[in-house]
């Protein structure tokens, strides 16, 4: 199980990724990245979709990242990194390189379960070796908090927002981690910036393998979600502790559960903090609520049905 | 900001080579509040260290020693994170030691 | 019948594709990215089975569509390696954002482009709207007449886009169906001469390079954008005199001596003159031949390098004439044709300039015969001819 002074040690060594960035200040996401990019030993290259963590990181003529890294467009992450590898594994058979590489694409949800769906799901079944992460904040953030197919039911955004007409976001969000499931690949998993061991141990069995890896990693936006900053990773923890983003791995086909809450929190616990979700609590809304702690309870249990339960302890 | 430059100076094909020199925007001034340390109370569980969005906890020997000031942001993660409440966060004006480090007894009320 | 030279094989008879194929074979490059699209699929079906036999080298990358094809390209490329692909039409289109990308990224990725029509209606046949598309991208364009020039732009692409003053995308256009499916007598060069030729890559910024790490594609606010975009106007500056050295070396290596940027044919002393591009060119050789025997001062200026534009060779050829009809395979509705548009501008500093003319033809796949071509050239005599646009066997 991963060892934070060893984490801790390699950043002191080889610091890949630095402030200075842009990004607002509690953002969830350098969190994950910084936590994927230390539980790996091997150099790595980064391919980066547009967005909160590519704007924010890389403003001309400044760079947070001290490892190779590429951003390409929007969509084409998954689409980029494949061109990366298949540009190593041709040269490595050439003799021109001879260094082990680890191959890294990061997308936040928009670039990731829409636009750059199609890219992602044509690198995983061509299967490169790489491993994709995708920075779940439930909408486009970096352009204004915009829906995305991750954005929970009945949360505000600003092109579904509620008013008299509208409860806000009106449909439920898609599980892209079954989605990439569906697609048979080694490793797939679902980690959050509250559990750090969880998500470092995920990345290291997710680079151990060969072929495409996944993981979906809940990185909570406090400006997107309405709630204080210094609250970035507690919010995280209530998705988990209330089974709304279960922590678990599918490894060759086989599911694990690595964290089951002691007691699995009502829903309201995760809702109630974030002012996105405020709109919710006025009494003609709670069906929403209601409707939201049915398909969480629904999820949970299919889940706890079909995994075993292994947890990642730190 | 660094100077600007002409478009022959400049690296083709807007690459920025990651030199251990490059320019760095020194984020500090963003904050209103800062952390600060009580040493004695910290166990070096490093929960901060992994939760900073900023590489603003400095470690040395996987030890905690306190805050680099240049990048922190006063976003207030690690504050709120700490198990033992060794990090509480100040006004930014508040005059503090180096890294934020307060040794002696506990922390003030 | 022509003698093979020393180092060169013998002739062989093949199709566009194949020439595209074979060049391809030869240069071996490290990472091809490429999806289906008539007229190009045949292209890959070839090198796919160079791949499977160990006749190349290449990583292939089948991706699942042309925008994921050029990204791949880009992240290849910006690894370090040598990086090719080919499409047409609407795959063009699709993958026109990531082009301009790699152009600003300084990316030297070579690209056949088996120019079809651009949707809509869709429509399967040649003409020269999908290679409009490149116009503004900072993009390298080359146009072949015929199977043989296709292999060698093929293999001069390669060394001007890799250039230390170039670094950017090539696209060689050949014309769809009617240069992609037909056969023609290509001579090829051997393929340890073509290996010496085109050298080794070397590329500046490589990603693999994990001891220099890079950061490419960064966000550029109004501070640096321009900048920025005007280092690509230098390096497309300096193609035509990286083209000409390339040319020297090529004749040097093949026999065949490609001079400049237009292949100008009974230009010199004509009174009247056609300008066209690709395999049309042929049709108005015939056309010309056909005038000339009946002793008419007509001629015809084939112009091989579209992007960027030889404007001062071009004016220089043209300005002494009577008259002249830019043939236009594309539109670019709203105003003349790419070409008249390119042509017209280049002779407007010119103090004596002739009477000039636009003509679309060929859209969709419509074909031209030589006829068409001679009343053109007839017609472009009457200094009373309309000076809006003409087309070309259009039902009117």
């Amino acid at each position: 199980m991963p060892d934070i002074k060893t984490l801790a040690k390699r950043e002191e060594e080889r610091k890949r990724f630095e402030g200075g960035h842009a990004l607002c200040a509690g953002c969830g996401i350098p969190i994950v990245v910084r936590t994927v990019l230390n539980s790996i030993e091997q150099p790595v290259v980064v391919a980066n979709a547009t967005g909160c963590l590519e704007v924010g990181t890389t403003l001309y003529p400044y760079t947070s990242w001290n490892v190779p890294w590429i951003h390409n467009a929007f969509e084409n992450a998954a689409a980029t990194i494949s061109g990366v590898e298949a540009a190593y594994r041709v040269l490595k058979r050439k003799g021109k390189i001879d260094r082990d590489i680890v191959f890294v694409a990061f997308g936040g949800d928009g670039g990731t379960y829409d636009i750059g769906l199609q890219a992602l799901s044509g690198a995983l079944e061509r299967g490169h070796n790489f491993l994709y992460v995708c920075y779940d904040n439930e909408a486009y953030m970096n352009t204004g908090i915009q829906r995305s197919s991750a954005t929970p039911l009945g949360a505000f955004a600003t092109t579904e927002p509620p008013g008299k007409r509208s409860i806000g976001k009106r449909r439920r969000r898609k599980d892209l981690t079954q989605i990439i499931a569906g697609h048979h690949i080694p490793y797939v998993a679902q980690a959050s910036i509250s559990h750090w061991y969880d998500l470092s141990e995920k990345v290291k069995r997710a680079v151990a393998k060969e072929g495409p890896a996944f993981i979906n990693v809940m990185s909570t936006c406090f400006r997107g979600w309405r709630f204080d900053a210094s609250l970035t990773t507690e919010i995280a923890r209530l998705a988990v502790e209330t089974g709304f983003w279960p922590l678990y791995e599918i490894e060759d086909g086989e599911c694990r559960i690595t964290y089951v809450p002691e007691e699995r929190l009502d829903i309201v616990e995760w809702l109630k903090p974030q002012g996105r979700f405020a709109h919710l609590f006025k009494p003609e809304n709670r069906w929403v609520i209601d409707k939201i702690q049915e398909e969480v309870d629904r999820e949970w249990e299919e889940l706890l049905r079909r995994c075993k339960i292994a947890p990642i302890t730190d | 900001m660094p100077e600007l430059k002409t478009y022959k100076e400049l690296p083709l094909g807007g690459v920025i080579p990651a030199t251990a020199d490059r320019p760095r925007k020194k984020t500090g001034d963003w904050r209103d509040e800062k952390p600060v340390l009580y040493p004695e109370k910290c166990v070096n569980c490093l929960l901060c260290w992994v939760r900073c969005p900023e590489t603003a906890i400095l470690t040395e020997d996987q030890q905690m020693r306190g805050f680099d000031y240049d990048y922190c942001k006063g976003c207030g993660i690690c504050a709120q994170t700490c198990p033992t409440e060794a990090i509480r966060m100040v006004d930014d004006a508040e005059e503090v030691p180096p890294l934020g480090r307060i040794e002696g007894e506990g922390r003030q009320e | 019948m022509a003698v093979a030279k020393p180092g060169a094989r013998k002739l062989e008879v093949l199709t566009g594709h194949q020439a595209v194929a074979e060049a391809m074979r030869q240069i071996n490059p490290d990472v091809v990215a490429a999806y289906p699209i008539t007229p190009q699929s045949e292209i890959m079906h070839y090198f796919a089975s160079y791949v499977a036999d160990g006749k190349v080298d290449t990583e292939l990358v089948t991706v699942e569509s042309e925008h994921s094809a050029m990204s791949a390209c880009v992240g290849a490329a910006a690894a370090g390696a040598r990086t090719m692909t080919a499409t047409a039409s609407q795959g063009l289109a699709l993958m026109i954002e990531v082009v301009y990308i790699a152009a600003a990224m300084r990316l030297p990725i070579v690209m056949a482009i088996a120019n079809r029509a651009l949707s809509g209606p869709i429509n399967i046949h040649c003409d020269h709207s999908d290679a409009m598309l490149g116009r503004d991208a900072g993009v390298v364009q080359l146009f072949a007449e015929n199977a043989q020039e296709t292999y060698d732009f093929m293999l001069m692409a390669l060394r001007v886009a890799e250039h230390p003053d170039v670094l950017l995308p090539v696209w060689v256009n050949l014309d769809g169906f009617t240069l992609t499916h037909t056969a023609d007598v290509v001579e090829l060069i051997d393929d340890a001469a073509v290996k010496e030729f085109i050298g080794e890559y070397k590329p500046r910024y490589p990603l693999l390079d994990v001891d220099h790490p890079t950061t490419q594609g960064p966000f550029a606010l109004p501070e640096y954008y321009f900048e920025l975009k005007r280092q690509q106007v230098d390096a497309i500056s300096n193609v035509p005199s990286v083209l000409l050295q390339v040319q020297e070396e090529f004749a040097a290596l093949s026999g065949r001596r490609y001079e400049g940027f237009f292949e100008p044919y009974y230009l010199d002393d004509a009174d009247y003159a056609l300008v066209v591009m690709g395999s049309t060119a042929g049709t108005a050789k015939a056309a010309v031949d056909e005038l000339r025997a009946q002793g008419e001062k007509v001629g015809l200026l084939k112009l091989w390098l579209f992007r960027p534009f030889p404007r001062r060779e071009v004016a220089e050829a043209l300005k002494g004439k009577e008259a002249v009809a830019v043939l236009d395979r594309a539109l670019s509705l709203g105003s003349y044709g790419p070409l008249y548009l390119e042509i017209s501008s280049a002779l407007y500093e010119c103090e004596e300039r002739p009477r000039l003319y636009n003509y679309t033809y060929g859209l969709g796949g419509r074909d031209t015969t030589a006829e068409q071509l001679t009343d053109v050239l007839h017609q472009i005599q009457g200094e009373k001819l309309s000076r809006e646009m003409h087309y070309i066997g259009l039902r009117e």
